[in-house]
């Protein structure tokens, strides 16, 4: 079991209760497509995915940025259980979409600083743990089901 | 995953508009790594104050980034430019190298607080690759 100390637990809140899903959730999986452009490999059907301009523009990115960022809701909502909350989550990216799941750790660094250029100093080295700490739990947890 | 003439352009020209707050940058980077990844204090234990706006922070964490910023002129030989730094990582800090991976996240948040509108993902990327290749650089004599 993981524990929260009451800052991490209200910070986390604090966080998703201010980000701009359309923004930051478009904006964390562009930059891992582009930053680390292995990660395409998941995204065939996406369409035009061969250089920056065309991942920044691909609207089928943007719409399952906001969608990934929306799957961090139920971590949010039940700190306490996030292992169990993500079990059939990480059955389907191991068994279905084959993903590796160091990728989910990109994906985690991205999602920092995204928050990081849109909140600027606001982001400060404590929320940045208690975020990135809150992350490394999903991400864990994402991986926990894989055989 | 070399630089290519591209990268190089980049990089250069990020880190020109940048260079200026290179004490805030550096500051902060430290700050960061040791209250993200509290871990990394081992290797300041000669100090006693670690907390964010300890002075010994400020003025390490400059010295650090102006290091990053600075490799910029080795950048077509950074293997061979920064072996002097290397020895002084491997034979006496003896920093363990998994460390230089955090300092470069921490950098990277940074760059991207402090710099939204220039820290794009092209820019990202080639900067990702050339914080990688100081990396190796640094970890060159090792073993």
């Amino acid at each position: 079991m993981v524990e929260w100390t009451e800052f991490e637990r209200d910070t986390i809140k604090d966080i998703f209760s201010k980000i701009d899903y359309d923004v930051v959730g478009p904006a964390a999986l562009t930059r891992c497509l582009v930053v680390y452009p292995w990660t395409r490999r998941y995204f065939g059907n996406f369409g035009a995915l061969y250089n920056a301009e065309a991942i920044m523009g691909n609207e089928m990115v943007a719409n399952h940025g906001k969608k990934v960022l929306h799957g961090l809701d139920r971590a949010v909502k039940n700190m306490d259980h996030i292992k169990e909350s993500y079990c059939e989550l990480s059955q389907l990216h191991s068994d279905q979409f084959h993903v590796d799941p160091d990728n989910f750790r990109l994906l985690a660094d991205c999602l920092a600083i995204a928050i990081a250029t849109q909140w600027g100093s606001a982001f400060t080295p404590d929320i940045q743990a208690a975020f990135q700490k809150f992350l490394s739990v999903v991400v864990f947890s994402l991986g926990s089901q894989y055989h | 995953m070399s630089l290519t003439d591209k990268d190089k352009a980049l990089i250069k020209g990020f880190f020109a508009k940048v260079s200026s707050k290179a004490v805030e940058i550096g500051h902060q980077t430290l700050a960061r790594t040791i209250v993200v990844y509290p871990q990394t204090k081992v290797y300041f234990s000669h100090w006693k104050d670690l907390g964010p706006d300890s002075p010994n922070i400020r003025k390490h964490g400059y010295t650090v980034v102006k290091g990053v910023l600075d490799s910029v002129d080795l950048i077509d030989d950074l293997v061979g430019g920064l072996l002097e730094l290397s020895e002084l990582h491997a034979f006496r800090l003896r920093i363990d190298p998994a460390n230089f991976k955090i300092l470069n996240l921490n950098l990277v948040v940074v760059l991207g607080l402090m710099f939204p509108d220039d820290f794009t993902p092209q820019v990202h990327v080639s900067v990702d690759k050339y914080l990688a290749l100081i990396c190796l650089a640094l970890c060159e004599k090792y073993r």
